[in-house]
């Protein structure tokens, strides 16, 4: 067993993890942050993204001896002060989402690709997230809620 | 999309059916504050692993598990001998005919294993790494036995069996004759006066329904009692088969499905796991989870389609159609799961489409081979079906020379011959075919489309431009209890609401069809609003769980609003009747005197007297001052039993890049506009048709389940099975028009399925459409780089090389599409 001390979303904690242990299942076995989500076993779907030291990462493809020291943000730490992030609104507006399983990984995502590109063309949000599957949108309205979201984020900025 | 107000901004009684209203559901579900299966931790709650086959066919022999039960933390491993007793098989509820062979379907394999990835043991530990470390600890002993994978090939005289046990690989026949039925005429007759008849042979490829949410299961006893935790379609179904299977009473057996991730019909099962993880529950006494990987999923969760289709149509020169006969060949895979033999005949029906045939002949073979099971897939029979008819009336039109769309229309039903009885005996209940196809016309851009369509191919463009139509419609609103129950399936077809009016005047909905990101909770809202005229947010609905919910029969064929919904509006207005007694007696008038609106009942001509159903809830509850003789209760429950299904149309039309160099195909456009009758919520009916659209076109251009000659599922990750990203699929440009159904109160008629079953064929005829004048006549789905290339420069359908070795179909086993003969029709055609 390895000792790690992370903050998640805004909390510090220090853990004993077997050096195997990846940081997805860390973060809901072992902290409860069961918001995130497992979805397949090749990195392929995305649904575990969250945020390690501000930039997205698939939490099963990073063992959470690699988030020592870090800090990692979670679909549960994005809201501010009881208001939604303006990700998580403009999927709700737009109805970016239908079972709601992608959706924690599907929104992590597109915060940081909005933070790389404040303003994605149509065909750019649909590359910026292509390593996150939704099996239920058939994604049109994801893309459109990031293109809201985006617009939001850069008013707040301005 | 313009974005709609939460609260409706107009005075008055501003109707909630109809609007836009942002689901209720996403407040959970944005901030991770979700209850998946998976999520759930019990007090010493133990994990589960399975050890799975990785060979296709063989007897069991010796299963060392020693190794396995002193690993650390291994408190228990399990095999298919161990539990044989109680496990009874996996029921299917659908034997479609007397003769029908079941060959039996043990949860934990007892001494044969028929596909790979079937259970064979069961560890349970401490920790689910511990669970998963002790599985590479069991040692099997396999004794191959031939491997069973060709539908074609399996049904040869001297065939290798699937199963030691039966007689041949044929699980039945089913045939429905219209002549012999007496809904239309002889096919025979209508073949030999044809002067055109086109045959082909249409492949199916097997596909994967792959839900984002693995499939999880928690149970917990307590005394003789059990709760299971299941990610799960049915949880009404499972609790039903649970307690027949396992012999664990029904009063006995709770079943919750909490958020659930997606299914698709994938989790419309009663599946091995869900039985193991309750009878190791039951055997230790403990909670128990069991939650697969997605590499389990793709190889054990059942699969959907895989059909070979035969069909044959006869027309007239001048394109009038005469007659239509299909053979298919249904593959089961290696056992009969809940409704797997039924799904090909619950698209029996719809082969005859929107056309008015004459004549109609439908046969079909379920078939068994060594591969995972096959089941219900978004459509369920009527996708497969769609894209037969839809196919082979581009082929007719090829033969004739004529339009498609002319061809179409010259055999559609017309808008003035609703209702109208098809030749398999279906009574298609309202629409307008001419309507959808022009307004989706419009939104395609139809003309100049064509007009770029004809540059290119005068300037010999590489990058050539076809386009496609699928006109379909489909049966909706599962089902009328009566017609189940002439088709042998086990389980009627209605559905079940409760109101529950609360003291402070909020209003408890309950319904027996259970979400799984179909929006209910929204939508069941906005249809009590309008009835009880209370707001949208005092009313709450509860799915999903046996003891909340107790009647139910939960949620696919596109029949939640449907049928439960319908469900929800009536028992919604016998709270009202109820209300309307008790609202008399407060306002001292005689019930003949009341008006009721927007929520309140007041004394006709008598202004500012009134009193609200929320008071009068509140009134029920104390009960002081009640009418003699009532009873203090406004609850109400209904079941609604649909007397006919709902038939949703629409048309699509896909417009497709084909670079010929290349071979990869581009959707440039895709319109469709569908009719799928009232629309409660067009948010979420767009959102349904968007995702139908996407799952559609992944079949006709990614996805395929293949398996290796030995029966090695070898698209067994989503690096291999290719469910679509955001960059793989088009913009769509959607629409509506509105033909509501009579055969339920709301006038709804379905739309969970409606973009699935129509796209596939219009994004193939789009494909064919741009190389059919280098000589294509058909390409094998998914239409890949590499197939579109060879169809285009090597002739046939594409399929020879790309798949040779493998059993995928087109594959070097079986013949190639183009040109086949097949036993049904002897005329000529363009054979």
């Amino acid at each position: 067993m390895t000792q790690i001390s992370v903050r998640v979303d805004g909390a510090s904690y220090t853990d004993e993890v077997e050096p195997r242990t990846l940081l997805v299942h860390y973060l809901r076995e072992q902290l409860g942050k069961v918001g995130t989500v497992v979805g397949c076993d090749t990195s392929n779907c995305g649904a575990c993204t969250v945020h390690l030291d501000g930039e997205a990462v698939k939490s099963c493809t990073v063992l959470a001896v690699q988030a020592a020291g870090s800090e990692v943000t979670t679909i549960e730490g994005i809201a501010q002060n009881g208001s939604l992030h303006p990700m998580q609104k403009a999927f709700h507006e737009l109805h970016g989402l239908q079972c709601g399983y992608c959706t924690p990984g599907m929104i992590m995502a597109s915060i940081d690709l909005v933070g790389d590109n404040p303003d994605p063309s149509e065909h750019e949000v649909r590359e910026g997230i292509e390593g996150n599957l939704c099996r239920c949108t058939g994604y049109q309205n994801i893309v459109r809620a990031v293109q809201q979201a985006a617009a939001e984020m850069r008013g707040a900025q301005a | 999309m313009t974005a709609v107000e939460d609260r409706p901004m107009t005075a008055g009684p501003a109707k909630e059916v109809g609007q836009a209203r942002k689901r209720k559901e996403d407040a959970r579900l944005i901030t991770g504050k979700t209850t998946w299966t998976d999520n759930m931790v019990l007090p010493g709650m133990l994990h589960l692993a399975v050890v799975r086959s990785p060979v296709a066919h063989a007897k069991l022999g010796t299963i060392d598990v020693e190794a396995a039960r002193s690993a650390p933390n291994v408190v228990a491993v399990f095999t298919g001998r161990d539990l044989a007793e109680e496990q009874g098989s996996i029921p299917c509820a659908w034997p479609v005919t007397p003769e029908m062979v079941n060959p039996g379907h043990p949860s934990v394999a007892v001494d044969e294993v028929n596909h790979v990835g079937e259970a064979v043991a069961v560890i349970v530990a401490r920790s689910k790494t511990a669970a998963q470390d002790a599985v590479e600890l069991v040692d099997v002993d396999y004794d191959p036995l031939p491997v069973v994978l060709d539908m074609e090939r399996a049904l040869a005289e001297g065939a290798a069996l699937t199963h030691d046990h039966v007689a041949s690989n044929e699980s039945y026949r089913w045939i429905f004759d219209a002549g012999e039925a007496g809904t239309g005429s002889s096919t025979d007759e209508a073949f030999a006066k044809a002067d055109v008849v086109v045959s082909r042979r249409f492949v199916q490829q097997r596909l994967i329904p792959a839900f984002m949410e693995p499939r999880s299961t928690v149970v917990q006893p307590q005394g003789d009692n059990y709760t299971m935790w299941s990610a799960t379609q049915v949880p009404h179904i499972l609790r039903i088969m649970l307690a027949m299977t396992t012999g664990v009473p029904e009063h006995k057996l709770r079943v919750i499905a909490p958020d659930v991730g997606g299914g698709f019909g994938g989790k419309l099962q009663v599946t091995p796991e869900e039985v193991i993880t309750l009878l190791v529950a039951k055997r230790l006494g403990k909670p128990v989870k069991w939650t697969e990987t997605r590499s389990e999923s793709l190889m054990s969760a059942h699969h959907g389609r895989d059909q070979i289709q035969y069909v044959d149509i006869a027309a007239d020169r001048e394109g009038n159609v005469l007659g239509l006969k299909v053979h298919l060949l249904a593959d089961m895979g290696a056992y009969l799961r809940l409704v797997t033999p039924g799904v090909p005949i619950l698209g029996a029906f719809m082969f005859p489409a929107i056309y008015k045939f004459p004549a109609y002949r439908f046969d079909c073979q379920g078939v068994f081979t060594n591969k995972t099971p096959t089941d219900a897939y978004r459509g369920a029979g009527r996708p497969e079906a769609t894209f037969a008819i839809e196919r082979i009336m581009d082929e007719l039109a090829v033969e004739l020379g004529m339009d498609p769309l002319e061809l179409r229309r010259k055999n559609w039903i017309n808008a003035d011959e609703f209702p109208f009885t098809t030749v398999a005996g279906l009574e298609y209940d309202s629409g307008d075919y001419e309507q959808a196809t022009q307004q989706a016309l419009e939104l395609l851009g139809y003309d100049e489309l064509r007009e770029e369509q004809r540059r290119r191919r005068e300037s010999n463009d590489p990058v050539q431009l076809g386009i496609g139509f699928s006109t379909f419609t489909e049966m909706c609103g599962l089902a009328p209890s009566r017609v189940l129950g002439s088709l042998s399936y086990g389980a009627g077809g209605w559905e079940h609401a409760s109101i529950r009016m609360l003291p402070t005047g909020k209003v408890e909905v309950i319904t027996g069809s259970t979400p799984h990101g179909q929006g209910h909770e929204t939508a069941w809202s906005q249809l009590v609003a309008d009835e009880l005229g209370v707001p949208f947010e005092d009313i709450e609905v509860l799915h999903g769980d046996t003891a909340i919910s107790p009647r139910g029969l939960d949620t696919y064929g596109s029949r939640s609003l449907v049928v439960g919904g319908a469900a929800v509006v009536n028992a919604s207005q016998k709270v009202v009747a109820k209300a309307r007694t008790v609202a008399a007696h407060l306002l001292e008038a005689s019930e003949d005197d009341l008006q009721f609106e927007s929520g309140t009942f007041s004394v006709r001509g008598t202004p500012g007297s009134g009193v609200s159903i929320q008071e009068i809830a509140l009134a029920t509850f104390a009960a002081h001052n009640f009418p003699d003789g009532v009873e203090p209760s406004i609850d109400a429950d209904a079941t609604f039993d649909p007397v006919n299904f709902s038939f949703p149309h629409g048309t699509h039309i896909c417009a497709m890049e084909v670079d010929t160099e290349t071979g990869m195909v581009t959707i440039r456009k895709y319109a469709c506009v569908d009719d799928v009758g009232k629309i409660v919520n067009p948010l979420i009916v767009e959102g349904q048709i968007h995702g139908g659209l996407a799952q559609g076109i992944a079949q006709a251009l990614y996805e395929e389940a293949v398996y290796d000659e030995d029966g090695n599922l070898t698209t067994g990750t989503f690096v291999d099975y290719l469910v679509p990203s955001a960059a793989d699929l088009p913009h769509f440009d959607t629409g509506n028009t509105v033909h509501e159904a009579p055969g339920n109160p709301i006038g709804a008629k379905g739309v969970g399925e409606a973009g699935c079953i129509a796209s596939t064929p219009a994004v193939v005829n789009a494909a064919l459409d741009a190389v059919r004048h280098l000589g294509v006549t058909d390409i094998l789905m998914p239409l890949t780089p590499e197939r579109v290339w060879r169809a285009i420069h090597r002739g046939g359908d594409g399929g020879d090389r790309a798949t040779a070795g493998t059993n995928a179909y087109g594959g070097a086993q079986t013949e190639t599409t183009a040109g086949v003969s097949t036993p049904e029709s002897r005329l000529g055609g363009d054979r």
